[in-house]
């Protein structure tokens, strides 16, 4: 297959969703964007696609919990499809609001008989953070991640802070390779606050399910496309492509 | 029946935390106690369901399980919590829209389990404490009267606020017999803000036609002419000490831009200009940029969070409604409030502690501006013991709009169109509460003009607008802003005619009367006039985004505004009396500069600078904002080139920001504003003069073209009713037009906000005179533009504009006690000729780093250039560029100036490229991480470690 098909999922609330176009479309793929009304009706449309992506933003204004309102309609209404779209091989991607809607729907980390596994929780601070962070990239078998060892890449969000159930599900996903993206200082290492900006436990930026196909990641990698977008490209000169951009061309790739 | 899911966090309890600060801002020295132990939150819900019911909706959406514990119980049972009794359960107030409440129904029903209501709640457990603190929790802490209430013990099933259907009968007003005290009288009853001769015009049109007026008419009338509608004092006649204006604003700032663009010709780059919702100018072949900033500070006052996050709903909705629709794609927001260390015994009955107003108003632009997805990226905060009773609150949004879409018209035959918001109860009188002075009980009696925002409403609005724009939908947009339709419909259908029946209009809730659904602020409404072919297709883009739509009536070319409910006629009023027939008064004006504004400042004897400089950093207006700056996502949609901090640690002061709207252009625009209320008291002249300058400053600072700049004014003064204050504004406005004249920089939008005073036993506080210039330039290549942070040592510092030796205003003034001096006035000859070489040279790349100097002067120039690319700097040739003594050099605040820093092999080519200007070299960039300024004598008169200065400058804003 020459040029995956990209669908944007977009619900009310959904702001980052022209970024994210933006960024398979500098990646060479046309996308398209699909609102969750449209797509309920007509849920045997995701067949068409490759990438299924859920962008960042306040999906029905991140009323009860962040991300819940359209997890629980992608569980109720789109599972059956959404599960065997994982399983033909095929991407999704889940940015910020798309990371929350993920876990809280179980298509990264599928719940128990006791319930879900991990969550993500208000930040320690209270307070909605919005700053320029490290990551270290352990890409395992995620093909989105593929290469990478270091991005610099913005978040902003209030509720990021991974939280597992216990602690033997987080020494779980270490182990399983799961746990891909983490807040890191300059330094490249393990850091408190500011470094890892919500106090996520084990500084967990971002988490593949075991497939590794699919990917969810607070930060925002369209964010961070164009050399101009560097928070401080005034000092250290013009790169040629932003840090966040690998990632949308590696998930390119994966269908060439 | 009812049931209760209430929520509990485990592990930590971040509301308790919030309302225990809280409770000790008003009780300091009470320090250990805290009266709240734990807090809960939860929902009502009433509808036909079970226990099991309401326990699987508690499971699996209401709450989360990895970090919350959830408990159903049948609402009105006792409730405890580890012993603790409940202090108090908070709910909001019948009327007032609860945003979760929609979003929780819907997804309910997506689980199988219709309700019928839902009501959001917050709970607080604790030991019992005495009358006084309850009350002190009650009133000032747990909740806002304005909105809220606080129900002790169970809640019961009328807290479940659903209205009760409303029976239609018509009321008219007995105004024809009425004597001049009772029409002054019925103004202060139904909260019309109009005086004796508007009432007495009115009077006199009704005995024309020979009948009393339906109460919607009255209403409307006022709304219309109300003074945030209609600007009548700065739109209307004044007399200033003999000179006369017939419109002052057409006069002054309307005349400089009329007058520019007449003298560009056919290179004229604004599109529309103070005609429509927004300010529009030419971008690139594809767009145009418009920008609107907006005034929410009576709201702000009573209910911060609210106030604000309505102010930015509010103003998104503007670059929205201009031409057929901009999209948005940047915020700013600007605040003025009292000192955060105010005593909290010293606050007048009915104010709010400023520390209560400061974080409700963050919290609320955040919330909003977050959530809708626009990028925050422009800002400042300015403290001044004076706004204690009125607080300012300032919102911004910049919009992008396709070339062709820049204009509307309605057209006699359309259909008036409402989409998105229902309508309710709330935001009744706020265009006419807004325009009066704010008392002891406003908290109290003007809860219905406070409103609450849904962003996520407004979002799905937005999206389906842009969507219908593009097809081509409509022929017409506007918001519903303050006086709600009344106001929307009555000023699209201006010069046509227009008959709205009421009763079509989507409601919140029952009980509504149809004079309510005309004048109701309900947010996140737009109005749209659409043929009515279109109207079906309309009707589906919005449904495919989750909005709604309506239709209300029908424009009709009968030069009258006719309402109806179920078929009754309630309005019919002639448009011609309505937008015309406001009686213009003349408001005499005068000013006599205070004595101290042309007194010698007396400097003090003995002087530590570098100890002056420390704490000027750490003054609050100087001091770092980024404790809010980081609750804003200026980053979302992707624009952001250079941001509000920057710097080696990301958290250096830019002077403005720069925004690249089309990612697959160079093309961007920079955003940044000047802002001095502390010269206004000794020079509104200066002030505005300077504050145009200062504006202009941090946009050109960072690459923005200074012949392609647009500025926006907004006006906040006290009660122009008394002619010294009407005064300074009139001085205000001529320094408005002489230096946008003098610039080239046009005005292209504004607002204004007059009567800010407060009034509370014999005390009468008024907010000094304030005036927010907001500025807006196209930088061409935005891979050109320049940060504030040094780069690199070795290169050379300059100085690029005139000291002057006014203290007048200054901080340095402010951090001193110091009375008296002049306010330093730009020439604007040679400022003009400044800001466009130095724009020349940024294209050129002559400049590594940039930034202008202002409160603080050149000493708090070069700290923050120096911290923020922790690199020192030796400063050995200030002394070149005037005499003065050293503080006066150091800490005074010249417009045009500059501080520039410059690579070695490039400093004669910049000397020449800005020869016959006032530079100076005056030092140079070095790796040692210390800041040396010497003084007249060539000692060193400040010798500063950088992390010092910086910690500093980085004294947290909330302590």
């Amino acid at each position: 297959m020459a040029s995956p098909r990209v669908l944007i999922l977009r619900a009310p609330g959904s702001n980052c969703d022209k970024e994210t176009e933006f960024a398979f479309q500098k990646a060479g793929v046309s996308t398209q964007s699909i609102h969750i009304i449209e797509l309920r009706k007509n849920p045997m449309a995701l067949r068409d696609f490759q990438i299924l992506v859920i962008p960042g933003g306040f999906t029905y204004g991140d009323d009860v919990a962040a991300g819940k309102i359209l997890a629980n309609q992608l569980a109720s209404f789109l599972g059956q499809e959404l599960r065997s779209f994982r399983d033909r091989e095929k991407l999704i991607l889940g940015i910020c609001n798309g990371f929350q809607v993920l876990l809280k729907a179980g298509l990264i980390l599928q719940p128990d008989e006791e319930g879900p596994l991990a969550t993500l929780a208000h930040n320690t601070s209270g307070r909605f953070e919005a700053r320029w962070v490290n990551l270290s990239v352990t890409p395992g078998k995620c093909p989105f991640l593929k290469n990478m060892d270091r991005l610099l890449v913005p978040v902003a969000h209030g509720e990021g802070r991974f939280v597992t159930r216990t602690p033997w599900i987080q020494d779980g996903l270490e182990k399983s390779g799961q746990v891909v993206l983490r807040f890191i200082n300059e330094k490249g290492e393990l850091d408190g606050f500011p470094c890892n900006p919500n106090g996520s436990q084990g500084n967990v930026a971002g988490l593949c399910d075991p497939s590794g196909r699919v990917l969810g990641l607070m930060p925002h990698p369209e964010r961070h496309l164009l050399p101009t977008q560097h928070p401080r490209w005034t000092r250290e000169g013009l790169k040629p492509h932003g840090e966040g951009f690998a990632l949308f061309q590696n998930a390119v790739e994966y269908f060439k | 029946m009812i049931w209760e899911i209430e929520i509990k966090a485990r592990g930590i309890d971040l509301e308790k935390g919030r309302v225990n600060r809280d409770f000790h801002l008003f009780r300091p020295g009470q320090g250990a106690i805290d009266p709240v132990t734990s807090s809960t939150r939860g929902f009502l819900i009433e509808g036909n369901i079970n226990q099991d019911e309401a326990k699987k909706l508690s499971d699996q959406l209401l709450t989360d399980p990895v970090v919350e514990t959830g408990r159903v119980s049948a609402s009105g049972s006792a409730i405890q919590e580890n012993g603790a009794p409940c202090l108090g359960t908070v709910l909001l107030n019948p009327g007032v829209m609860d945003p979760a409440a929609l979003s929780i129904l819907a997804a309910a029903k997506d689980l199988g389990i219709p309700l019928d209501a839902v009501r959001s709640f917050r709970r607080y457990f604790g030991p019992p404490c005495s009358q006084e603190d309850k009350t002190l929790l009650f009133r000032k802490v747990l909740a806002n009267e304005a909105i809220e209430m606080v129900v002790e013990g169970p809640v019961r099933e009328d807290h479940l606020s659903r209205g009760k259907p409303y029976t239609f009968h018509k009321l008219e007003v007995k105004l024809l017999e009425l004597a001049d005290n009772d029409l002054n009288q019925l103004s202060r009853d139904m909260t019309l803000s109009l005086n004796l001769e508007e009432m007495r015009t009115i009077q006199g049109h009704y005995q024309k036609l020979g009948r009393n007026p339906a109460d919607v008419e009255l209403e409307t009338i006022a709304q219309t002419w109300s003074e945030h509608c209609s600007h009548k004092t700065l739109k209307g006649r004044i007399d200033f000490q003999g000179k006369q204006y017939g419109n002052l604003l057409k006069e002054t700032i309307f005349e400089a831009t009329r007058s520019l663009r007449q003298s560009m010709g056919k290179d004229d780059w604004c599109v529309s200009v103070f005609e429509d919702n927004a300010g529009v100018i030419r971008f690139d072949e594809r767009h145009h940029l418009c920008f609107k900033v907006e005034t929410h500070n009576r709201p702000s006052a009573i209910e911060p969070y609210a106030g604000a996050n309505t102010g930015i709903g509010g103003v998104i909705r503007d670059p929205l409604g201009t031409g057929l629709g901009a999209k948005p794609v940047c915020n700013t927001d600007v605040f003025c409030f009292a000192p955060l260390d105010t005593p909290p015994e010293s606050l007048p009955e009915g104010i709010l502690h400023p520390v209560k107003i400061m974080t409700g108003v963050v919290s609320g632009v955040r919330d909003y501006g977050n959530r809708i997805g626009i990028p925050t990226i422009n800002g400042a905060v300015s403290f001044h013991e004076r706004y204690l009773g009125n607080p300012l609150v300032f919102c911004g949004t910049a919009g992008l709009i396709p070339v062709d879409k820049a204009f509307k018209k309605p057209l006699a035959g359309d259909l008036i169109v409402v989409v998105g918001g229902r309508t309710g109860r709330d935001g009744i009188h706020g265009a006419t509460f807004s325009s009066a002075e704010l008392h002891t009980e406003s908290e109290k009696i003007s809860g219905g003009a406070v409103q609450i925002g849904n962003a996520i409403e407004e979002k799905k609005v937005v999206d389906a607008i842009l969507k219908a724009r593009d097809e081509g939908l409509y022929n017409a947009i506007t918001d519903c802003g303050a006086g709600g339709f009344s106001s929307a419909v009555g000023e699209m259908g201006e010069h046509l005619g227009a008959r709205v029946d009421l009763d079509k209009a989507p409601l919140k809730y029952d009980g509504l009367s149809y004079t309510e659904i005309w004048i109701s602020e309900s947010q996140e409404r737009m109005i749209l006039a659409v043929t009515e072919e279109k109207w079906a297709r309309l009707h589906e883009v919005c449904a495919g985004e989750g909005a709604e739509a309506a239709v209300l009536g029908v424009f009709e070319k009968t030069g009258r505004l006719q309402l109806f409910f179920q078929g009754n006629q309630v309005a019919n009023l002639d448009l011609e009396f309505l937008h015309n027939g406001r009686p213009n008064q003349i408001r005499s004006a005068s000013w006599s500069p205070p004595a101290e504004a042309s007194a010698s400042p007396i400097l003090p004897l003995q002087e530590d600078l570098g100890e002056t400089l420390r704490k000027l950093l750490a003054a609050p207006n100087i001091r770092s904002k980024e404790w809010i700056i980081r609750q804003y996502d200026h980053e979302v949609q992707g624009g952001s080139v250079i941001k509000p901090l920057v710097g080696v640690k990301d958290d250096g002061p830019s002077d403005a920001s720069v925004v690249n709207p089309c990612l697959d252009s160079f093309k961007g625009f920079a955003v940044g504003c000047g802002l001095l209320p502390d010269y206004g008291d000794l020079d509104p002249y200066a002030m505005a003069a300077c504050s145009i300058d200062e504006a202009v400053r941090n946009v050109v600072a960072v690459g923005g073209n200074p012949e392609r700049l647009a500025i926006l004014d907004n006006f906040c003064w006290g009660n122009t009713d008394r002619p010294e204050v009407l005064g300074s504004l009139v001085l205000a406005a001529e320094a408005c037009k002489e230096f946008a004249l003098a610039y080239r920089t046009p005005f292209i939008s504004g607002k204004d906000s007059l009567k800010n005073e407060f009034h509370s036993s014999g005390k009468n506080i008024v907010i000094p005179p304030t005036l927010l210039i907001s500025a807006m330039a196209l930088v061409e290549d935005i891979r050109e533009c320049v940060t504030m942070d040094l780069k690199q040592a070795g290169n050379r510092l300059f100085l690029l504009g005139r000291p002057q030796k006014h203290l007048g205003g200054s901080q340095y003034s402010r951090l001193h006690g110091m009375k008296g001096s002049r306010v330093p006035r730009p020439d604007p000859k040679e400022a003009i000729a400044i800001h466009r070489s130095l724009h020349q040279a940024i294209r050129l790349g002559l400049v590594r780093s940039c930034h202008d100097v202002s409160e603080g002067g050149i000493a708090v120039t070069l700290a923050e250039m120096a911290f923020s690319g922790e690199l020192g700097a030796d400063i050995t040739g200030l002394i070149q560029a005037g005499e003065m003594p050293d503080p006066v050099l150091f800490f005074g605040e010249s417009p045009a100036c500059y501080v520039l820093e410059v690579e070695s092999d490039k400093s004669s080519q910049l000397t020449g490229k800005l020869a016959g200007l006032p530079l100076w070299e005056i030092g140079e960039v070095r790796r040692e991480k210390r800041l040396r300024l010497a003084g007249v004598n060539g000692e060193w008169k400040i010798w500063a470690q950088l992390d010092q200065l910086k910690k500093a400058w980085q004294e947290p804003l909330l302590k």
